[in-house]
């Protein structure tokens, strides 16, 4: 029988630098902590803890947002913060620091928190060796079956650390860090002298951190873009929903046309061609035969059509019900003049009456055309020939037709912001100069 | 199946946990036993294995693909970056496998026999690539380890070792072996990193506060 162990209890020690007492919160994990009053990086990963940095910066240099000790909840476990680093990367005469939290849990193991800007990661290492190889002409590194874009190579430095850590850690170290995007995580690989370490991020805003860590107050608004901040859920599932609406709206549409196409009538129910001359003496109202009018109420359509030349006509009519005298006034005016080089306006015109119940149906006319005399330099002739068809249960295509161009613009419209939100993530990477980077990150 | 004898050194009973174990630790007086075909052979004494925080301890058990599992022995290792366990695990079936925790990075492996030729430790550094059963494995990292000491029921006997090089080989996925260089032709092992929350782990150790 093994006996049974005691309960693991934290370590205290002693600074042998300034005598301040360090607590050790990663049981015996610990190889480095930093004692908190003189910052001096210790090794205490045997009973007689050795001093290994001493430091001359300023002692106050960063505050952890997260302090050292607190606990939070993550993939459904505590974690608690024990180490502290902030690392330094320089883009162009510029330098940028971050900030990475060590999070320990005494089963589950290590997590890293990185925050930079009001951006955090969730960041583990990986258990294995990614590979590399491209996606849309760009580096990349596969892991598990995932496509990762290369975002950014670059030379951190550690500037300052607290806490304690498993590993060796000084102020001063330098890594050769690439990060690898799939939004919303991020692959990135920090190779050493001897070592090359991978690990994998998940983006977390500032409210999920505060949330999981029950922090007081509200974190610290986020700036800009970040590498693998996915684009916002509403912009992201807005611009896909408005694609899905386009689709079954597109596909609506489609069918009401292709049946308006094979379904409706459209039928001749009246054709006859007349001549009308404008000076001609006398009442120039007349009526046409009588037409039948089958089936549903449906559209009844009237095409004019006529052979005006450098003129106008106006066409009074009236469609009227032989049987009830129900009448449906309208006009119409053709005109149509041309040059050389040049033409306005139309010799044929078409009105349609919606909903006309069937029933036996005349058509009033009554023509009028510019009376004054002839002028053949500005005026055409003062006569003209035209044909009145009628026509019933016409498809009405062309109100299809525009709205069928018009329900995808909204869609393009939400695209549109998603790639310019696409185009600010990247214009942070090593690859910011290039344009039309704004690549779908989607699945 | 359990089986009882006893310990030659001290007498007391010593069972056995593990039906394919050939060697055990007497819990008593810290002698090391190994199995005969008659008795239990006294080859050595236990050294004490440093403290450490691992959360797993002798007859932790949990279950692997469906397989339950019990922690039978262990072989503890020291190197410079600290100190990692090999936790020998025996399924229900009979079967060998390990769980190593290094700092809380879990791996389970199998031993391999029909390995392809190993070169000798000289000739394998990071970037050394194997291929075995589908896996493509590069080497990660080479460690120097010393030997912390042993504990229970192991499927071969091991004991009293020094310097040992041990190569860690990784795939494109979880993917994971082991050269182990402390014996001549080397051992491999092949598996594959585990969370430490698929292996349903029960009777583990305590941490005050936690």
């Amino acid at each position: 029988m093994t006996p049974a162990k005691p309960r693991i209890k934290p370590r205290a020690l002693e600074c042998p630098n300034c005598g301040s007492a360090v607590a050790l919160r990663g049981m015996m994990h610990s190889l480095n902590a930093v004692c908190p009053n003189c910052m001096s990086v210790l090794d205490v990963q045997h009973e007689q803890v050795q001093i290994l940095q001493k430091y001359a910066g300023k002692t106050a240099y960063a505050t952890p947002l997260v302090p050292l000790g607190s606990r939070g909840k993550l993939e459904g476990a505590q974690f608690e913060a024990i180490g502290f680093q902030v690392r330094r990367i320089v883009v162009d005469g510029t330098p940028y620091e971050w900030r990475e939290y060590l999070l320990f849990n005494p089963y589950k193991g290590f997590r890293y928190l990185s925050e930079y800007d009001g951006h955090w990661n969730i960041i583990r290492t990986v258990p294995g060796m990614p590979t590399f190889g491209n996606i849309d002409g760009r580096k990349a590194a596969l892991w598990q079956g995932e496509g990762f874009k290369h975002f950014q190579h670059a030379q951190a430095v550690t500037v300052f650390v607290l806490g304690e850590f498993p590993f060796q850690v000084r102020n001063g170290d330098q890594a050769t860090v690439d990060d690898y995007i799939a939004p919303p995580k991020v692959l990135s690989s920090e190779i050493i002298p001897g070592e090359i370490n991978w690990s994998i991020g998940e983006y977390k805003t500032g409210v999920e951190i505060w949330q999981a860590f029950q922090l007081p107050g509200s974190p610290p608004a986020a700036q800009g873009v970040y590498a693998n901040q996915p684009a916002p859920p509403e912009l992201k599932s807005s611009a896909w929903s408005a694609l899905g609406a386009v689709v079954v709206l597109e596909a609506i549409l489609f069918v009401v046309l292709v049946g308006s196409m094979l379904f409706m009538g459209n039928e001749n129910v009246f054709k006859q061609s007349y001549y009308f001359r404008a000076n001609a003496p006398g009442e120039q109202s007349f009526v046409t035969p009588v037409f039948e009018l089958k089936g549903r109420p449906t559209n009844v359509e009237i095409d004019l059509e006529t052979n005006l030349r450098q003129n106008w006509a106006y066409f009074s009519m009236a469609l009227i019900n032989e049987q009830t005298g129900q009448a449906w006034d309208f006009g119409r005016e053709v005109s149509y003049y041309s040059g050389s080089d040049w033409n306005e306006g139309s010799s044929s015109d078409s009105v349609r009456v919606p909903t006309v119940p069937a029933g036996r149906y005349y058509l009033r006319m009554e023509p009028e055309m510019d009376p004054k005399p002839v002028d053949t330099y500005t005026t055409g002739p003062r006569e003209m020939t035209y044909t009145v068809t009628i026509k019933r249960d016409v498809p009405a295509l062309w109100p299809i037709l525009l709205a069928m161009l018009l329900v995808p613009i909204p869609a393009l419209f939400r695209f549109g912001k998603k790639a310019s939100f696409e185009s600010l993530r990247w214009a942070e990477s090593d690859y910011g100069s290039a344009t039309g980077s704004g690549d779908d990150e989607d699945e | 199946m359990k089986s009882q004898s006893s310990c030659p050194q001290c007498g007391a009973p010593v069972e056995f946990l593990f039906s394919n174990a050939v060697q055990t630790t007497c819990p008593y007086c810290s002698s090391i036993l190994v199995r005969t075909d008659l008795d239990l052979k006294r080859v050595g004494e236990m050294s004490d294995i440093a403290a450490d925080a691992s959360p797993i301890q002798m007859r932790t058990e949990g279950i692997y693909r469906n397989k339950a599992f019990q922690v039978v022995g262990r072989i503890a290792y020291v190197y410079e970056g600290g100190n990692w366990n090999e936790w020998h695990l025996g399924f229900q079936d009979g079967t060998s496998g390990w769980l190593s925790d290094a700092q809380l990075d879990y791996a389970i492996s199998f031993p391999v026999k029909d390995h392809p030729r190993i070169p000798p430790a000289s000739n394998v550094g990071r970037g050394w690539r194997m291929k075995i059963r589908d896996a493509e494995l590069t080497v990660t990292t080479i460690t120097k380890a010393r030997y912390g000491g042993v504990e229970g029921e192991l499927p071969f006997e091991y004991w009293d070792k020094t310097e040992m090089v041990f190569a860690d080989l990784r795939s494109a996925s979880r993917g994971f072996g082991t050269i182990d260089y402390s014996e001549d032709p080397p051992l491999f092992f092949l598996g594959e990193a585990v969370e430490f929350d698929e292996l349903k782990l029960r009777n583990l150790r305590e941490f005050e506060g936690w």
